[in-house]
């Protein structure tokens, strides 16, 4: 096929959207997929299994009992405290991206039963800014946080992010401690968190709640690490290993419990609450 | 000595070499120019102060930057006594782009930890200019656990670009380093003080960060991207960025100590002499020195559990955001 031969100098081009055609190029093996095939197969490619990005909301249809998710705190949503403007200001590029989202921030978070376990679940959207974390990603799984070290339920945190929100400066940076420190209670109080890192998940994501799991639990071929591989590659002036900071990756080198497929993921998770909650 | 000046420090320069030739001149020898000498020294040190009053963010950040600025174990030998290093993580190596060690400062003994620079080529390669690897946190962590046995308060010092971005750094958990000490030093049961000395570069900076009291220098920054990373995320050009660029990004971050307490995100701001801190070493530490003490003695009256609750809740608060119904 002539027209796939031109892109396969993309390889560093890790983006991945899914066009409105019929056929859908894989992100990693580059192959070239029937959409509807995809679709069926929840998202994965069924040539290589590279799980492809997902939205917050069917994030929940996969991982929570059907109708059972009760969304909280779904009435925050950002300031603008730098007066970031730079093309477009960022809060025209909120709006922006909450149209093409139909989300109001990066983060979707609630109650839940998943396999009649009450737990609490955020999730992250990466389609909204990139999952970036500012102040609002920052205040609800705090909240979260501080809800469920009362309720003594699990917490169950799903990533997909970029890092900090550039646009909120100094104030996203400083989520970072906040969300850790919320965390860092729940580890004193016996309460389970278990995190899941999906593609991808970098900066200041990895870098504070997503990195503090009990259980941490990555879904397949996820880029997954704290600098970006673009930043890695100008500063050392070398290519990187080709599986460079995918879950296998991490998994090697001991920083992950398990990589999960994404169909049994839910059964996963229900598991480990069962045995250790 | 050779001094280094910024580009816009150029007019100090030129008159401050003339001062020198002046004083060149006039040594032993009957000719008396002295009062030549003082006028130009009165008039470098308006146009000194001229410059220094009204310096861009940008500006800001180079002076945070500039080769002779004082860095941690400058500091520490000008304000503590006794000071013995404790190196590595006990697990992998020791990274000297993070140095900490016992001290004391007025008679106090404390744990001080720092990011560290290295001034000439060969140092600042050694010290990886500042950027730690995991292990880096690892030692900090480990020597904040150590203070917090023996009840000894912690200072850090921050001055970096940010955590190292290389290949071992991610195969060792960059990330999860980071993020272990964020949430260990919410727990300290110990006094935490943090000074901004020089650059406070995002989650390389913020990681031995998390304290009671943070206070920034008067020229010194704080901020989760560089203007640099910024500029070349929203006005990539090929590469081809330029001051300009950098100059709108530090405007837009707002990363200026005087930024920062406008935020309430910081305490203080601890004033450097004209020109920066790199101008009077001894004088900045002493400032620095008496905000320790003053802040060591606030801090002494709070129990454990007093200084974690309200280290919580200093953090918790952080956020700028809108709750409709
Ligand atoms: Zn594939």
């Amino acid at each position: 096929m002539a027209w796939f031969k031109k892109t396969k100098d993309l390889k560093t081009d890790r983006k991945v959207k899914i066009p409105e055609g019929l056929w859908v190029k894989c992100d990693s093996c580059k192959e070239v997929v029937y959409k509807k095939e995809i679709e069926r197969n929840l998202k994965v490619c069924p040539k290589c299994n590279y799980h492809f990005r997902i939205s917050a909301r069917e994030r929940l249809r996969l991982l929570v009992d059907e109708g059972s998710f009760i969304e909280l705190d779904a009435e925050i949503k950002s300031g603008d405290p730098l007066h970031f403007k730079d093309a477009v200001s960022y809060k025209d590029r909120l709006k922006e991206n909450e149209n093409k989202s139909g989300l109001k921030e990066a983060v979707i978070s609630g109650d839940a039963l998943i396999k009649g376990h009450p737990v609490s679940v955020v999730v992250m959207d990466f389609f909204f800014m990139g999952g970036s974390m500012g102040s609002v990603v920052g205040e609800k799984i705090s909240r979260i946080a501080e809800r469920v070290n009362e309720k003594k339920q699990p917490l169950i945190i799903v990533s997909s992010s970029g890092g900090a929100r550039m646009q909120e400066g100094i104030f996203s940076l400083m989520q970072m401690a906040k969300v850790a420190a919320a965390i860092g209670r729940l580890k004193d109080n016996g309460v389970l968190y278990i995190s899941i890192l999906c593609d991808p998940t970098f900066g200041g994501v990895t870098a504070s709640f997503a990195m503090l799991g009990d259980i941490i639990i990555a879904e397949p071929k996820s880029l997954i690490g704290f600098a970006g591989p673009r930043v890695i590659e100008q500063t050392i002036k070398q290519p990187l290993p080709e599986d460079f900071q995918r879950a296998d990756f991490l998994l090697e080198h001991g920083l992950l419990d398990i990589v999960v497929d994404r169909k049994s993921l839910k059964e996963t998770v229900a598991k480990l609450i069962e045995l250790l909650s | 000595m050779i001094k280094y000046y910024l580009e816009f420090e150029k007019p100090i320069e030129e008159l401050e070499l003339k001062i020198e030739e002046l004083k060149r001149i006039s040594d032993g020898k009957e000719i008396n120019i002295s009062g030549e000498i003082k006028k130009l020294e009165k008039k470098t040190k308006e146009l000194r102060s001229e410059i220094f009053s009204t310096l861009t963010p940008w500006q800001k950040t180079l002076v945070a930057r500039h080769p002779d600025r004082p860095y941690t174990l400058d500091y520490i030998n000008l304000i503590a006594t006794d000071f013995i290093e404790l190196h590595g993580d006990r697990r992998f190596s020791d990274d000297p782009s993070i140095v900490g060690g016992v001290a004391k400062i007025n008679d106090v003994p404390v744990m001080i930890i720092g990011h560290q620079k290295g001034r000439g080529t060969k140092e600042r390669i050694s010290r990886n200019f500042g950027q730690p690897h995991p292990e880096g946190y690892r030692k900090a962590l480990r020597l904040m656990k150590l203070a917090e046995k023996f009840k000894r308060p912690v200072i850090t010092f921050i001055d970096t670009p940010g955590a190292y971005p290389g290949i071992g750094a991610e195969e060792r958990g960059q990330a999860e380093a980071i993020a272990v000490n964020l949430m260990e030093m919410s727990k300290l049961r110990i006094p935490i003080i943090s000074i901004v000395i020089g650059e406070g570069g995002s989650g390389g900076a913020l990681a031995i960060s998390v304290a009671d009291r943070v206070y920034m220098l008067e020229y010194s920054i704080y901020s989760v991207i560089s203007p640099e990373g910024c500029a070349a995320i929203l006005w990539k050009k090929d590469g081809h960025l330029g001051t300009e660029d950098f100059s709108r990004a530090a405007n837009a971050l707002k990363l200026t100590a005087q930024d920062l307490l406008s935020f309430k995100i910081i305490d203080e701001i601890i004033l450097e002499p004209l020109g920066g801190a790199h101008r009077d070493p001894e004088g900045t530490a002493k400032k620095i020195s008496e905000t320790i003490v003053n802040a060591l003695e606030e801090l002494k009256t709070k129990t454990p559990g007093k200084l974690i609750e309200e280290r919580y809740k200093r953090l918790r608060k952080i956020g700028i955001f809108e709750e409709g119904a």
